[in-house]
């Protein structure tokens, strides 16, 4: 599965999402978000299991508040619509895939 | 497990990569482990204006896939793990990552270095939640907000100095009467009009409910506690070397960074430190760059003297 471009009118989808819910928060000035997000497509790439999903903050400032994003790249793992995990700062991809697993 | 390298290389920062690139272009037979991505250190710089080359400036992400680049060109390749052992008891050197054991006649280490924490009870839990390390990547949720900069070096001046422009207030607390930052950056902190200094104090405790809401100031020398609201604290009091998986198996200096001298040459034969790793007067990227090559010279001398 490739990677879900989350924006405030579709995200009912992974708010319903019966799959547990991987949510990437970046800007593409950010030079930390940038390196984890090959991480990202790769994860979603090799995980159908996930729904895998990146937030551009600039273009949906609505829903960066609704999750009090005020660090990026901000990684939020989510179940049934609630938040699971969250978690900022640059990360491996080993270190997201326990963040699922967890 | 049994392949042997000529040359290992741990962290893929400006120094590692320049290391990769001398390297592979002199043929050997080279790998660099990185924890995370290219670039270390300057993925967290918006505008680097002092690596030559680049005119209008360039973003530290895009520099570090350009020198990852470079090096992969010459046949240099990168495993994404993290090196979490070495053993140089031997001729042949192995280094651990979480999977795999890799062999190398020669190592260089550039793990660089990470932001030092203040080493507040709550400081941990707080990041990302009002305590931050990268002014560039976090500063924009501080529109019109007030927040505190921490230290008083170059670091602490330009994150200052960028804040202020987006935030309504900022404020630098210092723990010395003076900042360290180098001269250009006086001038325009002072013209900011939106920037006040606390002098000889250091934050001695973080209020917060979810988020941090303010901080307490102790005056070093009245010995005075004041509490100041904030909506953020971006801490940039220096770095800690990344060199703890290091630790017993070369000679590191007091404060934790790889003893060795601009020859890159380290306590352990065929084992050398490039970049921000090394105790050195002056981190920077062209210093990183600067060693990366020299390590590869005194490799070569190594190999061709221990083939």
């Amino acid at each position: 599965m490739s990677v879900f471009s989350v924006n405030k009118n579709n995200f009912h989808s992974a708010e319903t999402s019966e799959k547990l819910v991987l949510l990437d928060f970046y800007a593409d000035w950010c030079g930390p978000c940038r390196m984890v997000s090959p991480f990202i497509d790769e994860i979603a790439e090799e995980n159908p299991q996930y729904f895998v999903g990146k937030i551009n903050v600039d273009q949906e400032p609505e829903l960066a508040q609704t999750f009090g994003v005020s660090s990026i790249p901000m990684l939020v793992v989510m179940k049934h619509g609630k938040i699971v995990l969250q978690s900022s700062g640059a990360k491996s991809k080993a270190e997201i895939l326990a963040m699922l697993e967890e | 497990m049994n392949h042997i390298y000529d040359m290992i290389i741990i962290g893929g920062g400006p120094a590692g990569y320049t290391a990769a690139l001398y390297a592979a272009r002199a043929g050997l037979d080279t790998v660099l482990i990185e924890r995370l991505a290219a670039g270390g250190q300057m993925t967290l710089t918006g505008t680097i204006d002092n690596y030559p080359g680049f005119e209008e400036g360039i973003d530290g992400f895009t520099l570090g896939m350009k020198m990852q680049q470079s090096a992969r060109r010459f046949g240099a390749k990168t495993v994404y793990a993290e090196a979490t052992a070495v053993d140089f008891s031997e001729k042949v050197k192995k280094i651990s990552t979480s999977g795999e054991h890799f062999l190398g006649k020669t190592v260089v280490i550039s793990t660089g270095a990470d932001p030092r924490e203040l080493g507040l009870p709550n400081e941990k839990a707080l990041t990302g939640k009002g305590i931050h390390y990268c002014s560039h990547c976090d500063g924009g949720f501080y529109r019109d907000k007030s927040v505190i900069v921490v230290g008083g070096g170059n670091s602490a001046a330009a994150d200052a100095l960028y804040l202020s422009r987006l935030a309504a207030k900022v404020c630098i607390v210092h723990r010395r009467d003076t900042l360290r930052a180098s001269k250009v950056y006086q001038e325009p902190l002072e013209k900011a009009g939106n920037i006040r200094f606390v002098w000889n104090s250091t934050v001695s405790d973080l209020i917060a409910d979810e988020k941090v809401t303010g901080v307490k100031i102790r005056n070093r020398i009245t010995d005075c506690v004041t509490s100041v609201n904030c909506d953020g604290l971006f801490i940039s009091i220096g770095r800690r070397p990344a060199s703890g998986f290091l630790s017993g198996h070369v000679k590191l200096d007091p404060d934790g960074y790889i003893a060795a001298d601009e020859s890159t040459r380290t306590s352990i034969p065929g084992v050398y430190a490039a970049g921000d790793i090394r105790t050195k007067a002056l981190r920077q990227i062209v210093t990183a760059v600067s060693d990366g090559a020299v390590a590869v010279h005194y490799a070569e001398e190594y190999l061709a003297e221990n083939p």
